[in-house]
């Protein structure tokens, strides 16, 4: 196959397009340019291009980088700025996922010939008795990214490759250090990857004029301020300037029109539901009792599902609008949406 | 490369390794080397020897220009399509930056509302890199003495060199910048005209070397490939020019007949019979289309595929493509901007070079375009 393999200059991309290159598949590596100038540090920047295209070189493949920053812009950094700006927990690795690797970079490698487009994540695509395929958690539990990928349908399931998602990152860091890459024991990407670490307020703050609002409790009584509603999310505890109460106080209501932050108990944060909004499907919508995921590490909850919405088998936290809410059965994604 | 100047390269590799500021017998015979190659370069570009600075690349000329020659005080001015080693410097300099026409002309007006008294220098582009269109700085110039007299004139020539006569079309400019590798020497040389008179600044301070001007050990051997690979474009440029431009002629025109929704950048439509454009206000070597409906860095992907090396506006240094800030200037809508391509012929392009291009280029916008409907 002709395969276009994804080289983000991390250590999982790259054995991801040795092995393809080791199973004989003709491999192009291919590093996509998203955010910053040349002299940026965080995602992307020119040392992880350097990286990508030094390890395409010790495979003996062709590397391109195609330039994908206006998509990343008005696809992923935009709308995460304008969620934020309506009170809204964003999660721009699945924009990105669902509008720029998965459909701008498939859309491209179909248009230049490529059968198939490869990617380091850690997450299996299994072929069903019925010919359909889904996406399954990676054979590292505490790497699998199934939960940022639960976006994946019939056609891009039959076109996409993860080579590592069978290994544990133990075995994909041994394996590079014996194919002797340089990327072997680069520490793992973490955080939003178009913000340096620590700066979200900053970054925002760029962005959007940042609102102060008063922080009540649930019988109304004000029991501070936080300069920044647009950087509260539903069930944080941390930075509410809160602190000191008899127990702990969560952030339980975020209204950003208002002004207000109401802080609660942890007890104030359950609920029997949860609605999801813009829900896709891997293949069919499912028949009965499903795995509720609705953080990237979550536990997994038993639920059914009404429609669009989460009925939950016990009450379960409320899930910060903008957040993934995934649908497993199983180890196999069968959709997701967004908390609503 | 031309062979010839890389063959009078190897003397100064191989034999005669020495630096050119000693002062033993070949320290000596380096420094007539670079001398003679000063006198070769000089009338090439219708300069004095001591007029002529040596440095390590265009876009070196161009900074030394920029900030040299700025350096006292006063305000910087350049056109919008000013190559990336004009306008950082000049953006540095919180510069004036001046807008040009549709088809990449100089819009004298504009130039002229940007120009007072407080000017010290204008940078304008003999020939553009992207589009090939190419100036007239007597234009220009004129536009100068009317409205900042004061002002000193640099053109970067790192383009015009390979096809125009600059000795003759940059009379009027202080400063001149020309780039070796675009005329067949080796990379990593340049130079800038400094004319008699004109106060500069060394941006590269230490030995002294080219008359305080830029200091740095001279790059011998790259001197003499610049001068050698000068002297033979100069000799050859008429018949270049004019074998070049029928090359180019018969790509561009058989791209615009196989593919539909082209935009030839830098053209006018023909007065003559018998000619579908007039291209005669762009180098010979310069083909540069914009196709509808497509996505410049595919259409490399697969032009490099079939063969066929070009480019589609600047690459930064990551190696992506950047959107073209040349035809931003030009007023093109970023939908046509996006599907640029740069085909860029040179005095060692052939037929069998055009014939190839005419196959791959247009099966692969057919390709991309089949894909996107």
């Amino acid at each position: 196959m002709q395969v276009l393999a994804a080289m983000s200059g991390g250590v999982d991309s790259s054995v991801a397009a040795a092995l393809l290159a080791a199973e004989g598949h003709e491999v192009v590596g291919v590093t996509m340019k998203l955010w910053g100038g040349p002299s940026d540090t965080g995602c992307c920047s020119v040392a992880d291009v350097i990286d990508a295209r030094r390890v395409a070189d010790a495979l003996g493949l062709d590397h391109h980088v195609f330039n994908f920053g206006e998509d990343f812009s008005a696809r992923v950094v935009e709308p995460y700025v304008a969620d934020h700006a309506a009170g809204r927990t964003p999660n721009p690795c699945v924009e990105c996922n669902r509008h720029i690797k998965f459909e701008r970079l498939l859309r491209r490698a179909e248009a230049l010939g490529f059968d198939a487009v490869a990617t380091g994540h850690h997450a299996r695509v299994v072929l069903r008795p019925d010919g359909t395929r889904r996406l399954a958690r990676g054979a590292d539990a505490a790497k699998d990214q199934s939960y940022v990928l639960y976006m994946l349908g019939q056609d891009a399931l039959a076109k996409v490759l993860l080579p590592v998602g069978h290994m544990t990152k133990d075995r994909v860091r041994a394996l590079a250090a014996e194919l002797g890459l340089r990327t072997a024991a680069k520490p793992d990407s973490t955080d939003v990857c178009f913000i340096q670490r620590g700066e979200r307020g900053s970054f925002l703050a760029e962005r959007i004029v940042p609102t102060p609002a008063r922080v009540l409790d649930t019988s109304g009584r004000c029991l501070g301020e936080v300069p920044s509603v647009q950087i509260v999310t539903l069930g944080q505890r941390k930075g509410l300037g809160v602190g000191g109460q008899q127990r702990p106080m969560y952030a339980v209501d975020v209204d950003v029109a208002a002004g207000v932050v109401t802080v609660g108990d942890r007890a104030d944060l359950l609920s029997d539901h949860q609605d999801v909004r813009e829900v896709t499907w891997a293949a069919e919508p499912p028949q009965g009792p499903v795995l509720v995921q609705a953080s990237a590490h979550g536990a997994p909850r038993p639920a059914t599902l009404d429609g669009a919405r989460v009925c939950w088998q016990a009450p379960q936290q409320r899930v910060a609008p903008g957040q993934s809410v995934v649908f497993y059965d199983g180890d196999e994604v069968l959709g997701g949406g967004i908390a609503a | 490369m031309h062979p010839e100047a890389f063959e009078a390269m190897g003397e100064y590799y191989e034999g005669c390794y020495a630096n050119p500021t000693g002062a033993h017998r070949m320290a000596r015979e380096a420094r007539r080397a670079t001398d003679d190659a000063r006198d070769i370069l000089a009338e090439a570009l219708g300069a004095r020897p001591g007029e002529i600075v040596f440095c390590g690349s265009g876009t070196e000329a161009d900074n030394l220009a920029v900030f040299g020659a700025a350096a006292g005080s006063g305000a910087v001015v350049c056109s919008a399509v000013e190559h990336p080693a004009v306008l950082r410097p000049t953006e540095r300099l919180d510069g004036r930056i001046v807008g040009v026409d549709g088809d990449g002309m100089a819009d004298l007006e504009a130039l002229a509302a940007a120009l007072d008294g407080d000017v010290r220098l204008v940078s304008v582009m003999l020939a553009n890199n992207e589009t090939g269109v190419a100036w007239s700085l007597e234009e220009v110039a004129e536009v100068m003495a009317r409205h900042a007299p004061q002002a000193l004139l640099h053109t970067d020539a790192v383009q015009a060199f390979p096809w125009l006569d600059v000795a003759a079309r940059a009379g009027r400019a202080d400063l001149i910048s020309v780039s070796a590798h675009k005329f067949g020497g080796p990379k990593g040389v340049g130079a800038l005209v400094v004319r008699g008179g004109v106060g500069l600044q060394a941006q590269i301070v230490g030995g002294g070397q080219e008359a305080e001007r830029r200091s740095g050990t001279p790059n011998v051997a790259g001197i003499v490939g610049m001068a050698a690979a000068a002297a033979i474009t100069v000799a050859r440029r008429a018949e270049t020019t004019e074998r070049v431009g029928r090359l180019r002629d018969r790509l561009a025109d058989g791209l615009r007949t196989a593919i539909d929704g082209v935009v030839e950048s830098g053209v006018r439509p023909a007065s003559g019979t018998g000619v579908p454009v007039d291209r005669s206000a762009k180098v010979a070597g310069s083909c540069h289309l914009c196709f509808e409906g497509v996505e410049s860095e595919a259409l490399l992907f697969l032009a490099e595929r079939g063969g066929v090396y070009a480019s589609a506006a600047s690459s930064c240094a990551s190696g992506a493509e950047n959107p073209s800030h040349v035809l931003a200037a030009m007023g093109y809508p970023r939908s046509l901007a996006r599907g640029s391509l740069r085909l860029s012929l040179g005095a060692a392009s052939t037929d069998a070079d055009v014939h190839t291009a005419l196959n791959v280029i247009p099966q692969a916008v057919t390709q991309l375009r089949r894909a996107v409907a």
